[in-house]
Formats: C-alpha cells, structure tokens, sequence
C-alpha cells in the first residue's frame, strides 16, 4: 500500500510537468505580451525602448527554454513568484480565491448528494414506474441546463417575486456568516442542479446493478427488512461509482465555474483565470492552470485510495 | 419453389429490417429518446427554414421598439436595440447546430482514430500516448477552451477548434478501453497475417467495431459542444456580435435589462436547455439500445 502511494505520488511529477509545459507555451503564443497591453492606453508616447525596459525588469528577454527553468526551478522550491500584473505574491493572489472556490464547490456537493442519493435510489427501486421516468428527465434536464442561466433565472425571480437581490459583494465566511450563505447559496443551488444529474443518474444505475446481485436476493429470503438491506447492502455497495463521479465534478468545480461565477459576480478561481488570460499576466496564468491541474489529479489519487479503503477486494500493488 | 417461399418468409430473421422499421421500434421501445429525436428534427427545420419561419431579419435595429414585450408583432420580444428575440433564436439554432455538429464529430473522430490506434500498437506508444491524454484532461475543458479562444482569436471555425480540442482525449480513452478487447479478435489476428499495413487494420477492421461507443460519444459531445459555445459566446469570448446565437444573447444587456425585460434572458436560455436536453435524451436512449454494458458519466 504504502509502495503504491508513494508510485502514484510520483507519477503525478511527469503529468504535472506535461500540464506546465502545455500552459507555459501556450501563453507565450497568444498574440500580445503583458507589456504592450499595459501601456496599449498611451498610444505612442511609451517608447520602444520603455517598453524593452519593462520587459527586461519581468524578465521576458530572456530565452523562453531559460524563463522557462526558471519558473519550473521556481515551483520546484514551492515559490510561485509575483504576478506580472499587480506585482502581488502570487500565493496572495490566490489564497482569498481559492477559499471562495472551494467553499461555493463543498456547498454545491452538498445540495448535489443530498438530492442525488434519494432521487437515485428511488429510481432505482421503482425501476421504469413514472417515478423514475420523472427523476430521469429531471436529471436530464439538469445536464442540459447551463448553470449560469440558471444563475440568472434565480436572480430573475427572487428580483421580480420577492424583490430582493442577493448581496452581490463577497463577504468571507468568517465576518458574516449570514450575509456569505446569503450570497453563496444560490451559485450553490445553480451549480449543485447539474452536479447532482450527474450523481443521480449514476446512483440509479450503480443500485439497479447491485439490487440483482446475489447478496440482496440472499438478505431479503433471511427476511431482513427492507430498509435494512437497502442501506447496508445495497447502498455501501453503490456508493464506489457514486463516489468517483461526486470526487471528479468536485475537482472539476474548482476551475470550472468561470461563467457561474462571472454570473453572480463572485471573485474565484475561474475569474481569476479569465481575467489573467486577458492581461497576459504569465506567471499568474500558469500558476492558476497548474493549482487546478494538481487539485484535479489529487482528487483522482485519494479516490482510487477511497476504492481500497471501502472496498477490501481491492488492493492496490 | 411453391413450396420454399412460404418458409423462407416465415424464417427469414428480421436483423436486415429496413431503417424505417428499425426507428419505429427504437420509438416505440424508448419513447423519451423518440422525444429527443423529434425535438432534433424540429430544430434542423426550424435552421434550415430559418429565413422562410423568422419574422424579422435578426439583425434589423429597430430604436422604436426598443425593449418591447412579446406581443403579437414581436411574440418573444425585443431587446436592447429592438431585434426580434425570436427571429434571433431561430437564426441562432444554425450557429449552435454548426459548432455542435462539427466539433462533436471531428473530435469525436480524432479520438476514436487515436484511441484505437493507442489499443492496437499497445506497449510503449499506448503508454505515452495514455500519459498525454492525461494531461490534457487534467486541464478543466473550459479553461482549455478559454486558452485556446485567447491564442486563436474570435472566429467562428476558431471557436469549434477550441470546443473540438478538449473533446479529443476525452473521446480517446473511452474507445481505447472499448479496442482493447477487439485487439485479440481472431479477425484481427487473421487481417495481419494476411499482411495487411496497420492503417488498414484500424480503419478496415477495428473502427467500425468501436461504431457503438463511437455514436455514444458524438450523441454526449453534441450536448457539450453546444453548451461550450453558448458559456464560451457569453464570456464574449465565442460568437461576436451582430451574429445570432444563444449564448450571446444571454451576455450583457439580458442580465442589465433582466427585471424590465426579463424575455431577453428566459428564451435563450430555454433554447439552449431544450437542444441540449433533446440530445441528451436521444443520446441516452441510442445508448441502451447499442450497447446496455457500455455506461459513460
């Protein structure tokens, strides 16, 4: 066990640095520097020379292999840098981000697995009734429906029924609590609707498929009762599927919300990325498309760790 | 021979049914995938026969009827500069429908060639290539989306580069888990005796075995593609005005105007949902149909 964390540890070195080298050089292609967009606003009154200055003092002179090692170098020691657009540390940068992300992400996952597993396994149960046709458009629809248009029409209607509008600057959790749940819950409830089709629909087939298995046939002839079977055979069993596309929507919010947030005027991660893509600010960008990358394939890690934790038939080698 | 024919009909096994028979029974078989088709097929007409079914040109400013309800004149409305909300939904269905088509099936076919070739050479290559595709879905497909946007620029072929893209390992490592089992098929066994080159065997022989998973894909892509298009659109990072398309419309002035005009933000939306939902619904049910083992996410 202990050989097979430390190997799968180990192999994310490689993917990581994949992700560096693709985002690194991605940025140095788009049209543009850092530099020019900055003075675009004065026209011709900044010099060329200014402008190779400016240049030289980020360090975008040098040959790309040599930022390149540099930054890399830099990583490696766990210094991000400074961003080239505010000039901030870079950890600065990121940090109240990071904390609203991964906040609006757990509120989401609580609103998804709260309706999933009922909703999936009552689909399950009674299979093919209108029951679970019903729950079966209700997650279809969820997948259909972009969340940040569901973001809009929830503003929409507290706007027009209740006429009142949800804060729309961000206040942490630790000052109010009530303003921030306020103001977070309904991106939770947004995004948690598309999350949680995902999870009901995998909840209904990971049941349907365990509720044929010999073990249940076996517990209900013992005359066990059916709730008893349901939560300790069959649902402990579904939960493997359940739980990797839960794991997987969760690393995905992360990164992934840039519209949603963009909606409700939330400063994450996503608008971060938007809004440091649009500046050119390189060592931010990379910094950024690299956290999430590493939340990505950390979230991939511990749940093939949770497999041979909840399931004993699985050892890893 | 008087004799044979009867037989013949009575035992003549229906697999060789003509596709009209086979839709009726995929319709009566799986009435919700019926629905999602029926809904694809109204909206291929509805972007086909766009200039016959649009009352107003989508374009058309019109500062009198600025913002002006739906009503009989304009049945969804206006918005900001008095276009015809519904004029613009119809024109914008052929926008979501050419970038959805295109980029589901070119990326869903770039991957299905590099997934099955990844299967068939197998060893190091399936091992690089796996280490490749990994990378590439460790980026969220947005951000992939948004950073290849910003390089290429605001086109509508650049946009279905950028939605295409994100989709192609993706593809790839679903049909490479379905290949590897058609890999120790004694057909492709005797095809390479035969001394066939590998080009032939993975395009003769292992493609058209990975057709079912291969639909599968293009049916879920398609969904994806179009709600990346309207996300990407409304970041103003996609379709630029005064072209028509859903995501676009729903950026700016529809959540600035959304409590006196709130049709400009409700009907996009719908539209958006509604195709995305129809080929969801048809996507699903043609995957119970084709292969009721092969379950995706």
């Amino acid at each position: 066990m202990a050989r097979y964390v430390v190997k799968r540890l180990l192999l994310m070195v490689p993917t990581l640095l994949g992700v560096a080298v693709i985002i690194f050089f991605l940025m140095r292609v788009v049209p543009g520097d850092i530099v020019e967009l900055r003075f675009a606003g004065e026209g011709a009154s900044v010099s060329r020379d200014n402008l190779d200055k400016e240049r030289a003092r980020l360090g975008l002179d040098e040959p790309l292999w040599k930022q390149f090692i540099t930054w890399i170098w830099g990583i490696a020691r766990l210094d991000f840098g400074t961003s080239m657009w505010t000039g901030a540390p870079i950890t600065e940068e990121i940090r109240l981000r990071f904390a609203l992300s991964l906040q609006l992400a757990i509120m989401a996952t609580v609103v998804a697995v709260l309706l999933a597993l009922p909703l999936g396994v009552l689909a399950a149960l009674k299979q093919d009734s209108w029951l679970d046709y019903a729950v079966r458009i209700f997650a279809i629809a969820g997948l259909a429906t972009p969340s940040f248009w569901l973001g809009i029409v929830f503003i929409l209607a507290l706007l027009i029924v209740f006429k009142w509008l949800p804060p729309m600057v961000y206040t942490p959790f630790w000052v109010s609590p009530w303003q921030n749940m306020l103001q977070l819950i309904w991106p939770a409830l947004a995004v948690g609707y598309r999350y949680s089709a995902v999870a009901t629909r995998m909840t209904r087939s990971a049941m349907l498929e365990v509720l044929r298995e010999d073990y249940i046939r076996t517990a209900r002839a013992k005359g066990l009762w059916q709730r008893l079977i349901l939560s300790r055979h069959a649902l402990r069993n579904a939960m493997l599927p359940v739980l990797t596309v839960v794991a997987l929507e969760f690393a995905f919010l992360m990164g992934g919300l840039v519209v949603t947030e963009q909606v409700f005027n939330l400063n994450g991660l996503g608008l971060l990325f938007v809004e440091s893509v649009a500046h050119r600010d390189y060592t931010l960008t990379q910094a950024l498309v690299l956290l999430v990358a590493f939340v990505f394939i950390f979230v991939n890690f511990l749940v093939d760790l949770a497999y041979a934790w909840i399931d004993p038939r699985i050892r890893f080698r | 021979m008087a004799l044979a024919r009867p037989l013949e009909t009575v035992e003549a096994p229906p697999a060789q049914a003509g596709w009209l028979a086979t839709s009726v029974e995929f319709c009566r078989r799986r009435p919700l995938g019926a629905v999602g088709a029926a809904i694809i097929v109204v909206m291929f007409v509805v972007a086909l026969a766009a200039p016959v079914l649009a009352p107003y040109d989508p374009q058309l400013v019109d500062f009198a009827a600025m913002l002006a309800r739906p009503s009989p004149a304009h049945w969804l409305g206006t918005d900001s500069f008095g276009r015809d909300v519904l004029s613009r939904l119809i024109y914008g269905s052929r926008t979501a429908l050419i970038v959805g088509f295109v980029s589901a099936f070119v990326g869903a076919t770039l991957g299905a060639v590099l997934g099955v070739g990844s299967a068939y050479f197998g060893g190091r290559v399936d091992l690089y290539m796996q280490r490749l595709m990994d990378i590439f879905i460790s980026f969220p497909l947005i951000i992939l989306a948004l950073a290849l946007v910003a390089i290429l620029g605001n086109s509508i072929p650049n946009l279905i580069t950028a939605i295409t893209v994100p989709m192609i390992p993706r593809c790839a490592l679903v049909i490479r888990s379905s290949a590897l089992s058609i890999r120790e098929m004694p057909y492709v066994d005797a095809a390479r005796a035969a001394g066939f080159g590998h080009s032939r065997i993975i395009l003769r022989h292992m493609l058209p075995n990975v057709m079912a998973p291969y639909l599968i894909m293009v049916t879920a892509f398609l969904g994806q593609a179009i709600l990346l298009e309207a996300s990407l659109s409304f970041l103003g990072l996609g379709v630029q005005e005064p072209l028509p398309a859903w995501g676009l419309m729903l950026r700016g002035a529809a959540v600035e105007f959304a409590e006196t005009a709130p049709w400009m933000a409700i009907f996009p939306g719908v539209a958006i949902s509604l195709s995305v939902f129809a080929f969801n619904l048809f996507g699903d049910s043609l995957r119970d149909a084709l292969d009721p083992r092969l379950r995706t996410q």
